[in-house]
């Protein structure tokens, strides 16, 4: 990335060395930066909010109503609800730095460590999801882009869109149940819930995985088909390079610039399906977590992991854009 | 969660648009196959959600203890829950509350993106701005996790849900409003409207959102299939629906736990959910599709009317092999070809836009070739390269490059021939590189991949070649991306990229029509040098007669598909017989030419290459056409001395023409065979 900035502000050498700590990329990882802190700054405050914005007294509600009054205010008193908004928001604030979330109403063990337990299984299943995803969509989009070309192979065009645009309606949970059903209960390949081995991965990834890695392929032919199309494409044809150099050289990065845009809202929304899937197969992880904690009540539990989720989103949305720089040059240039 | 598409934004109208004209688009949607399926999908889930609580309620919530969690049978076509009750009318019951629920979260998004959307152009720029940041920061997180949060601050529970379910689709239809109304608040009649004094609320009521209407309705549809799979998912977690009541989503938990012994009470409530939710986001794509078409066909499908295969097929193709090797072609040709033709299918059988030309070219000649777009002249050039995808079909009686018949044997024998032997340049040098890899790489690899080289080896030749072709600082532009390139440079980087081999033909389509006229010299000096110093042959296709006339030793003359004329380029002015040839010449200004006086140009339009007319194509626009020339096409016939024609008036001079440079020519005898 040095040597790029470097070439780029030679190419303005007649403006100066300044010149060249102005370049695309350093505007670029400054505006993106920006973008990610206030995005992180309002994911916290939302969170921090969520409790205030409960109406009634969220400890009451959730010791229940028969929980003497003397435990409410103790309660009140050690998660701090009775100081002032604003210092409750900088104790907030500085417990985040410090990786101190508060505590459970419930099982009274400290936030971060409830999510420390929780989190890798569900980092697990979102990254395998997310491979098979990209490694599905790729290869069939790509191959289907180059079958149909040009308004070949019809038949063939037809039934991998209507196949593609079902599967990609099907939401996940709902996918996750009609796999159960066929292969766990009906075939008896994979455990229906849990996790074990590594057999018990199986179907949660495909169920997270499956419905995305439908809509990216439809991009990713789409894309295929606009680049074949193309005058570099052309040019490459002219250079009588073979062919899988044509497609996978010079068709294949500029058509997953496109689609890893349209792509990103999808994989951001597999790292939210979790949620739905883990509590599907009863994965022990944050998804399964904050569906009991919202149903028992444990505010603070739950404010930790949609901090930890949002975070997730951001992160996604980020490694997308840096993704993005780095396979078109361009795409740094012009404003994302 | 579906976002919203924004597809049907081409869609909305120019001008505030009338009732019926939306209702006949809506009408046609439901015309086509898929927009008819789709609507009777959604009908029969909209009346199921109306009646089937009326009907089967009952049945749908007897208990009956003699028949708990069985199987489907004839009575129970599902089977029956943990209470006995029936899960086929459960379902069916189901429905009402499952796309209730839905609809109202999807109005409550509806109404506070409506909101959030307009409130820039009311608000006025600083808050709206403001909004618009916060709008687009909600939108990059997906609607389960704001479904999620909003949940936790309205409460598990119907309520809570359908709430949290109507905020976290706020953000998306909230951009969209925006996008929608920013679009039609830079229309005239907004425009107009604000400088009459209408003030900004009026603004929007009655001139922005009636116009945004239809999409947001579209959009709404597909929103309502993506509320009902957030609601499904909410229920399926607990968070929505609670006992006794009972939607799809809760249905489908209760079904879950028991999937090994009874998996229909799991299987019926999903396959509900998946096709109500394909119902609405089917619908709506169909809708979506339909006004998005509506704006195309009306700019785009002109009548078809006579298309004749036969009289395409029966256009006569020139035998005229020449006598004689024209130009100062020595020995065997670089390039011979005969009754090249181009077809494409079309609607109405094939078109051929390219109807049998034959050329040779010499080593080291120029030849160009001239006309107007459409002429054939570009998709010629294609032909000969051998770069025409299917569905185009390219015949020739004969394709020879270097001795070699190309057009027999597959693409890849003729690989190394074509890939260092035969060089191409292309009309725009901002497309024709590939934007995401190094100029030097994309020179590179000719060499790699013909020559045997390495990629250092083949690196060092691409920094050599790109000095051969002026381009400053080589060694360090070549590992420039094609951006950090002039189009000037980077036209001299594609001739570079040519010279990578050793080529003995460079075929540039319009090398120089996409650059500055400052640096179009340079271009035509940098190929007329790299001819001169390796003797390669070059064919230049150009619409510009004054180019070509520069540069080439001959020219041929293309028209509809075919070549009229064959002249040395020192002719051009004083030679040319063609009737269209000399109307191109007039076209150029030359010194002798009164500047004040405006340029002139060919009256009429170049002929549609899908109807062609039986006699000479020119016709219709030239001022000697006969009779004859309407019935008969003439042939491209050689005048002995390597000149040749296609006119029965050949070097006539019309009566009303006036064409300026054009001398009178002598006719020659036996032109016509
Ligand atoms: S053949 Fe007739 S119509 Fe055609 S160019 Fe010659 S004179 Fe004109």
């Amino acid at each position: 990335m040095t040597s790029t900035s470097a070439e780029r502000g030679a190419t303005a050498a007649h403006r100066g060395v300044a010149a060249a700590l102005d370049g695309p990329w350093p505007r670029f990882a400054a505006r993106r930066v920006g973008r990610l802190v206030v995005s992180l700054w309002v994911l916290v405050t939302a969170s921090f909010l969520m409790i205030h914005l409960i109406p009634g007294d969220p400890v009451r509600s959730a010791l229940g109503p028969t929980a003497p009054a003397a435990l409410v205010s103790a309660r009140r008193e050690s998660l701090g609800l009775d100081d002032a908004l604003v210092v409750q928001y900088l104790h907030f604030l500085s417990g985040l730095f410090t990786g101190d979330l508060g505590t459970s109403l419930t099982s009274q063990l400290p936030v971060s460590q409830v999510i420390a337990q929780r989190l890798p299984s569900t980092v697990q299943l979102a990254v395998l999801a997310f491979g098979v995803a990209f490694a599905l969509a790729v290869p069939i989009g790509v191959g289907m882009g180059v079958l149909t070309r040009g308004g070949r192979a019809r038949g063939r065009e037809l039934a991998f869109s209507s196949s593609s645009v079902v599967l990609g309606a099907i939401p996940e949970f709902l996918l996750g149940v009609g796999l159960v059903y066929l292969f766990a209960v009906e075939l008896g390949w994979f455990p229906v819930a849990g996790r074990s081995d590594a057999s018990s991965y199986v179907l949660p990834v495909l169920a997270l995985s499956l419905g995305p890695a439908a809509a990216l392929a439809r991009i990713m032919r789409v894309e295929m088909l606009s680049v074949l199309q193309t005058d570099y494409v052309r040019t490459a044809r002219a250079k009588r390079l073979p062919a899988p150099r044509i497609y996978l050289r010079h068709a294949l990065p500029n058509a997953l610039t496109s689609t890893i845009t349209l792509g990103g809202l999808l994989l951001s929304a597999l790292v939210a399906g979790t949620v739905l899937v883990e509590n599907v197969f009863a994965w022990p992880g944050l998804g399964s977590t904050i569906v009991a904690s919202i149903l028992g009540k444990d505010y603070p539990v739950v404010q930790g992991i949609v901090l930890v989720y949002g975070a997730g989103v951001l992160l996604v949305n980020l490694a997308v854009d840096v993704a993005l720089a780095l396979l078109d040059p361009r795409s740094a240039i012009r404003e994302s | 969660m579906t976002s919203p598409t924004t597809d049907s934004v081409e869609g909305a109208p120019a001008v505030p648009r009338r009732r019926s004209a939306v209702r006949a688009r809506w009408l046609a949607v439901l015309r086509t196959p898929v927009g008819a399926g789709a609507g009777l999908l959604l009908a029969l889930v909209l009346l199921l959600a109306v009646f089937a609580p009326l009907l089967w309620s009952d049945r749908a919530e007897t208990f009956d203890t003699g028949s708990v969690l069985q199987g489907a049978s004839a009575d129970h076509w599902v089977g029956t829950d943990n209470l006995g009750r029936d899960l086929f009318y459960r379902v069916l019951v189901a429905t009402r509350l499952s796309i209730g629920l839905a609809l109202m979260a999807t109005s409550i998004a509806v109404v506070i993106g409506l909101v959030l959307g307009t409130a820039p152009l009311l608000l006025g720029r600083r808050a709206g701005r403001l909004v618009t940041a916060g709008v687009n920061i909600a939108v990059a997180f997906p609607g389960l996790l704001l479904a999620l949060f909003f949940a936790v601050v309205f409460g598990v529970g119907m309520t809570g849900a359908v709430l949290a379910i109507g905020f976290a689709g706020a953000p998306a239809f909230a951009r969209l409003t925006h996008t929608l109304a920013a679009g039609i608040a830079e229309r005239d009649f907004v425009a107009a409207a604000r400088i009459a004094g209408v003030g900004r609320t009026r603004l929007l009521l009655r001139h922005v959102l009636p116009n945004i209407g239809e999409p947001l309705v579209v959009n709404a549809t597909i929103g309502a299939g993506g509320a009902l799979l957030a609601f499904a998912g909410l229920s399926f977690l607990g968070l929505g629906v609670q006992a006794p009541s009972y939607d799809w989503g809760r249905l489908l938990q209760d079904g879950l736990s028991g999937i090994y012994i009874h998996p229909e009470a799991a299987l019926a409530p999903g396959v509900a959910i998946v096709v109500a939710g394909l119902a609405f986001n089917l619908f709506g794509e169909a809708v979506a599709k339909g006004i998005g078409l509506t704006a195309t066909v009306g700019g785009g499908f002109g009548p078809a009317a006579g298309r004749s295969p036969d009289r395409v097929s029966a256009a006569p193709t020139d035998d005229g092999r020449p006598a004689t090797d024209p130009g100062r072609a020595e020995g065997r040709p670089v390039l011979d070809v005969q009754d090249l033709s181009v077809s494409f299918p079309g609607p109405n059988g094939p078109v051929r836009p390219v109807r049998g030309v034959s050329f040779r070219i010499g080593r080291g000649e120029a030849v160009g070739v001239v006309g107007e777009s459409g002429s054939g002249k570009s998709l010629t050039a294609l032909a000969i390269a051998r770069l025409v995808e299917r569905p185009g079909v390219v015949d020739a009686g004969r394709l020879e490059f270097m001795g070699t018949d190309v057009l027999a044997g597959s693409d890849r024998s003729h690989r190394r021939l074509l890939g260092t032997a035969f060089a191409m340049v292309f009309q725009d040098p901002m497309t024709s590189f590939n934007p995401t890899r190094r100029i030097g790489r994309q020179l590179a690899e000719v060499a790699e991949q013909h020559q045997g080289m390495n990629r250092r080896q083949a690196f060092g030749r691409a920094v050599d070649r790109l000095r051969s072709v002026r381009v400053p600082a080589a060694e360090r532009r070549a590992h420039q991306y094609p951006h950090e390139f002039s189009g000037g440079m980077r036209q001299r980087a594609m001739i570079g990229m040519g010279l990578m081999g050793e080529p003995s033909l460079i075929v540039a389509d319009e090398p120089t029509t996409a650059l500055d006229v400052t640096v179009q010299r340079q271009v035509l000096d940098l190929l007329e040098s790299v001819r001169a110093a390796d003797d390669v042959a070059l064919l230049l296709i150009s619409h510009d007669v004054a180019v070509v006339g520069q540069v080439c030793d001959r020219v041929l003359v293309m028209y509809a598909g075919r070549v009229v004329e064959d002249l040395p380029a020192a002719e051009l002015r004083t030679g040319a017989r063609h009737p269209y040839t000399r109307a191109l010449v007039a076209t150029v200004p030359d010194m002798h030419v009164d500047l004040d006086q405006p340029l002139p140009t060919i009256p009429g339009r170049p002929v549609d290459p899908a109807s062609q007319p039986p006699g000479c194509a020119y016709a219709p626009r030239c001022p000697l056409a006969s009779a004859r020339c309407v019935e008969e096409d003439p042939a491209l016939a050689d005048d002995g001395a390597g000149r040749r024609v296609a006119c029965w008036h050949a070097g006539e001079i019309g009566t009303d023409t006036d064409v300026p440079g054009a001398a009178p020519v002598a006719l020659t005898s036996g032109e016509r065979a």
